[in-house]
């Protein structure tokens, strides 16, 4: 089994459509959207929910106003300023490092776990589909990414399935490292830009230091050709999978809420099909 | 007055429309808080005359003093630390990625044998640029506590200017740290599914901060549902970028969206004198 991961460092760049895109070619695998602070991948696949589960990881610290002496422990402990001087817990400025309570002589200190958002297993007409909800400003988005990711894989033991096809999040931080941990292979998907170039360049070193391949699809090349070859120069030791041109066709598919391959039997659609049968 | 520029997805606009009004407006300061993928530098070039090391907290231990009584380890809600014990010596591991510097297992390990050492997680740069102050949060790679980097960039919002944060994508604990504090948000929105459906998150991140908010349209066509779900929810919409190969062109060689098409710095001014109005 072969886990394959679509990251581009950049947002915007195209990671949903191409995942989409994989969804359409690859038959026998499991897929996983990992960008849980703002899932897309369900609006191509459209998925019907199985099983809903509540994602539930950590603490937060709230202080029982009827033990509590105002004594002011708490607060010189807290290195997240998260204890207002009124001893209220501030829930977003909480990281759940449970020092409050340690150093509560009076165990004013309760400790409630952590509700994060909530994770789904899914049917699509393409497959499984392993998603989630990150709550709304909450933490801990790398553990709900490595959760998915351990629920794809036992899935794609039991199904048999020959790939996990992740979509990735955006950035290079926690969500994202989460997300390149343990997979057989990243493709990063870049725009013709030069902030497209930077933040290739970012991830590229990302996958350098997990030490797994890395291969690259260019997309919008046309907007700007010269920056195109700039970036195939600049990244020569790394191989290039497809060059995509912008295409209000693309575009239209994702309004359309359907993967490109699907959308359309253009010889650009054709083209992606083979670049991805290519590398599989 | 500060001014948070935000959204749920990538590639929407965000940085775009934060430089776009810091060069529309006298005596603004522009912080880029996607310390993740900074891109701000490449559309202004600025001279850097300062950069500041952010560092974090992390535990290291006298072996000397240390008993290996595994106290700290049972403590620590991150999992940082492991200590085993054989005979009268033992170890003790110290996860640096995992820990979020609590210092709960300095204060409170019985023996005293752990101290705080400074670990580099990050890097602030300070300079202007075209008039502009100019400050920027990088993470280095294969680093995880964006929001420790953004806070310390945050550090230097100097109330007297018109400060613009470029927050970064998503809605979680990053893009709270970004947002968290400002006066103003301006969510930037392309009208397709996914930019709908991670407006729709990013403005519940608003309602959770209690931040007033209002909507740029970027890439605009004439695809009404982002003006449907603004008028729904009483959303001002402050501006509509029409999409443009010429503006996409711009943006791809790095020239900043104003200075490409210099009659929009009107049409930005106005946008903040909107937003002016919005806050009284």
């Amino acid at each position: 089994m072969k886990q394959i991961l679509v990251i581009s460092g950049k947002g915007g760049t195209g990671k949903t459509f191409l995942t989409g895109c994989f969804a359409v070619v690859l038959t026998n695998k499991v897929m996983v959207d990992c960008d849980v602070d703002a899932a897309n991948l369900h609006l191509l696949l459209h998925p019907e929910i199985k099983q809903t589960y509540d994602f539930i990881s950590g603490y937060i610290a709230q202080i029982d106003k009827e033990k509590c002496t105002r004594c002011g422990e708490c607060l010189k402990s807290c290195k997240f300023s998260a204890i207002s001087l009124d001893f209220k817990v501030d829930h977003l400025s909480c990281e759940g490092c449970t020092v409050c309570y340690h150093v509560c002589p009076e165990n004013a200190v309760l400790l409630k776990d952590r509700f994060c958002g909530q994770y789904f297993i899914s049917e699509t007409k393409f497959g499984s589909l392993v998603h989630a909800k990150l709550g709304i400003a909450q933490e801990n988005s790398g553990k709900l990414v490595t959760k998915l990711k351990e629920i794809a894989k036992e899935m794609a033991e039991a199904e048999k399935a020959e790939y996990i096809i992740i979509d990735g999040p955006p950035g290079t931080g926690c969500p994202v490292m989460a997300s390149t941990t343990g997979v057989d292979l990243v493709i990063a998907v870049t725009e013709a830009t030069l902030s497209g170039l930077h933040d290739l360049k970012r991830v590229l070193e990302l996958a350098k230091q997990f030490k797994v391949p890395i291969k690259v699809v260019i997309n919008k090349y046309d907007l700007n050709p010269e920056m195109t070859l700039k970036i195939k120069n600049q990244i020569k030791e790394i191989e290039i999978i497809c060059t995509i041109p912008f295409s209000e066709e693309i575009l239209n598919s994702v309004k359309a809420g359907i993967p490109f391959i699907e959308f359309s039997k253009s010889e650009l659609a054709r083209t992606i099909k083979t670049s991805i049968e290519n590398i599989i | 007055m500060i001014i948070s520029v935000a959204s749920g997805k990538g590639g929407t606009g965000k940085t775009t429309v934060a430089i776009s009004l810091a060069l529309s407006i006298e005596n603004s300061q522009i912080i880029d808080c996607d310390v993740e993928e900074p891109n701000v530098h490449i559309f202004l070039n600025p001279e850097i005359k300062e950069e500041i090391e952010v560092k974090t907290t992390v535990p290291e231990v006298n072996k000397d003093k240390c008993n290996f009584c595994g106290y700290c380890s049972s403590i620590c809600a991150y999992n940082a630390l492991s200590v085993f014990k054989i005979d009268s010596s033992g170890d003790v591991l110290i996860f640096h990625q995992l820990c979020h510097g609590c210092e709960g297992c300095i204060l409170l390990c019985p023996e005293k044998a752990l101290k705080p050492v400074q670990r580099p997680i990050g890097l602030i740069k300070r300079g202007t640029a075209k008039g502009i102050e100019f400050i920027e949060g990088r993470l280095n790679i294969g680093e995880v506590l964006s929001p420790r980097v953004i806070e310390s960039a945050k550090k230097y919002l100097k109330p007297e200017k018109l400060s613009i944060v470029d927050a970064p994508p998503g809605t979680s604990c990053p893009a709270v740290a970004a947002i968290k504090g400002s006066d103003f948000c301006i969510l930037v929105t392309e009208p397709t599914p996914f930019g709908l459906h991670d407006l729709e998150l990013a403005y519940e991140v608003t309602k959770v901060l209690g931040i007033t908010c209002g909507v740029v349209i970027n890439k605009s066509d004439q695809d009404s549902s982002i003006e449907d779900f603004c008028e729904a929810n009483k959303i001002s919409i402050l501006m509509k970028i029409p999409f443009s190969k010429q503006i996409a062109e711009a943006y791809s060689k790095g020239i900043s969206f104003v200075e490409g098409m210099p009659e929009f710095k009107e049409r930005f001014r106005s946008l903040f004198e909107k937003i002016q109005r919005i806050i009284k």
